[in-house]
């Protein structure tokens, strides 16, 4: 199964409500993904810096000092944001590749980078991963959700999504892609990896991949329904935005709600029930082999 | 209690199982009495397995399964439907405001299921003998290996519309995407524009019988085909 939730906020103001939206958001689809969750939120940026989100199981030896660590690989200042297994490490956007080259040589997962995006995922019921993590306190334009349900790869955080394969970029999935480890090789030749087993990441790679190429977001999604198979409702996130495509024959349920605040996504209408103004909202359910965007 | 009073179940205090149990045994009860459903929430199962003649009519948009194996009561749901409504319904009439999504009335047996809104994929897949009224449009593969009743789409149809058709009447007021294997255009008769008035009286829908086509099955899939048998 799997839950999938995103909400995009139109006005400034709401800002800081997002967590709180989008935590209960994701909490109502317990049920349809209980062994993992995650979120992505586009929070605030500074000019020319870049966050990285990296992970680890034993935080409070591989966290401290980390910064300073980092500051001295890199020789640029680094901040550092502790949120239970995860940290957010500030620094220059120019040593992001040096900073990532460093992290993973200490053996940290990395979550994902960008101006203003930030991953949050481990193992556990919806609630307590978004307890662990504060999800509530905080602000952002918009935040994409998941709920996991795993079919094609283990329990684990790398598993869990969503999965960022280029700076801002991420994608969360329902369904199962069938010719993963094939689009999985044909990336790798081209110089494209994936850090997980998981099907999702190969799609996440599949759009990250395009878009470098230069594509848009919406030729990368149009592009999916040629060279992705299996069933899928995906939402993928970028620093401006989200975008939603579901597979031909759509078995994977979706649906969308609009107001003049917000536009939101999820896997069931369940999902919206305590979103401010949805009993006015424009509510549908997106098409099968359609691609939608929202772009501030 | 009086037939024309309502009683309400708020389902912000009330469990969903307590509702569906409370209209249950109201619907066995056969006192035909009025519910109304509030705070629904887009809850799954949503006044599902109703045995008997009840109105019950739910205010705010429902989740999977609601009003399934529906048998003489009367359902409105005020908002759209979520996946399967009406599914495997037996009779009575089950009325969805809204749209519904995919798999509305699948495998019905009987009854009217009156979609004001649109349906998504699916619509009336393997239907046995139900009315499907969709006041809107209807995704793709609609009506799929569908055996007896009537689909009535007023607006357009999707891909695949009566693949592998059986005996289910489609009649459709605006264009079909595509039409399914063994799914053809037929002449419409006197017969079938009476039960299309019919229909479309029952449902309250604003249009006229002789504005539809009718597609039905060629019939050549589903009996055996002596030229094939060196097929086999």
């Amino acid at each position: 199964m799997c839950g999938i939730v995103g909400l995009f906020l139109k006005k400034d103001e709401m800002r800081p409500q997002l967590g709180d939206l989008l935590t209960d958001m994701l909490i109502t689809m317990t049920d349809r993904g209980p062994d993992s969750a995650g979120i992505a939120i586009y929070g605030d940026e500074a000019e020319g810096s870049v966050k990285i989100t990296v992970q680890s199981d034993t935080p409070a030896e591989a966290f401290a000092d980390l910064d300073a660590a980092v500051c001295a690989a890199i020789d640029a200042p680094v901040e550092i944001k502790v949120v239970d297994t995860h940290a957010v490490l500030t620094l220059p956007e120019a040593k992001e590749a040096e900073a990532i080259a460093f992290l993973e040589e200490k053996g940290l997962r990395i979550m994902g980078s960008g101006a203003s995006m930030e991953i949050y995922k481990e193992v556990g019921l919806p609630k307590d991963v978004a307890a662990r993590f504060g999800l509530r306190a905080m602000g952002g334009s918009h935040g994409i959700g998941h709920t996991r349900m795993a079919t094609e790869s283990a329990v684990t955080t790398m598993g869990a999504h969503p999965f960022s394969t280029a700076d801002d970029q991420c994608l969360v999935h329902n369904g199962s892609l069938s010719n993963h480890n094939q689009m999985r090789r044909k990336l790798a030749k081209k110089g494209v990896f994936t850090r997980s087993e998981n099907d999702t990441e190969v799609g996440a790679a599949y759009i990250s991949s395009r878009i470098a190429e230069g594509a848009s977001l919406g030729e990368a999604l149009e592009g999916t329904l040629e060279d992705l198979d299996g069933f899928f409702t995906f939402v993928t996130g970028t620093k401006n935005g989200f975008g939603v495509v579901r597979d031909p024959i759509a078995c994977k349920p979706a649906v969308m709600a609009e107001t003049e605040d917000y536009v939101a996504f999820a896997s069931e209408y369940r999902a919206f029930a305590d979103l401010p103004g949805i009993e006015t909202a424009r509510v549908w359910e997106p098409e099968p082999a359609t691609v939608y965007f929202w772009e501030r | 209690m009086a037939k024309d009073m309502a009683t309400t179940l708020d389902m912000a205090t009330t469990e969903l199982r307590e509702v569906n149990s409370t209209l249950q045994a109201a619907a066995k009860s056969k006192a035909n009495e009025q519910y109304v459903i509030t705070n629904a929430r887009g809850s799954h199962a949503m006044a599902c397995g109703l045995d008997g003649p009840l109105n019950v009519v739910v205010k705010g948009s429902t989740g999977y399964y609601c009003a399934g194996m529906n048998k003489e009561a009367t359902v409105t749901v005020e908002g759209s439907a979520g996946p399967g409504v009406a599914e495997n319904m037996m009779s009575g009439v089950v009325t969805i405001e809204g749209d519904a999504s995919q798999y509305a009335g699948a495998t019905g047996h009987g009854g009217l299921l009156n979609i004001k809104g649109n349906a998504s994929s699916r619509c009336g897949i393997s239907m046995k003998g139900i009315d499907i009224v969709v006041h809107g449009n209807i995704g793709h593969m609609s009506a799929f290996m569908a055996q007896k009743g009537n689909l009535v789409v007023l607006g357009d149809a999707g891909d695949a519309l009566g693949d592998s058709l059986y005996e289910a009447r489609l009649f459709v007021r605006g264009n079909v995407k595509s039409l399914g294997a063994d799914c053809i255009e037929k002449e419409m008769r006197p017969e079938h524009l009476e039960i299309l008035k019919e229909l479309l009286e029952k449902a309250g829908a604003d249009a006229k019988p002789e504005e539809f086509k009718r597609y039905g099955s060629a019939r050549k899939l589903y009996n055996f085909n002596i030229d094939h048998a060196d097929e086999y």
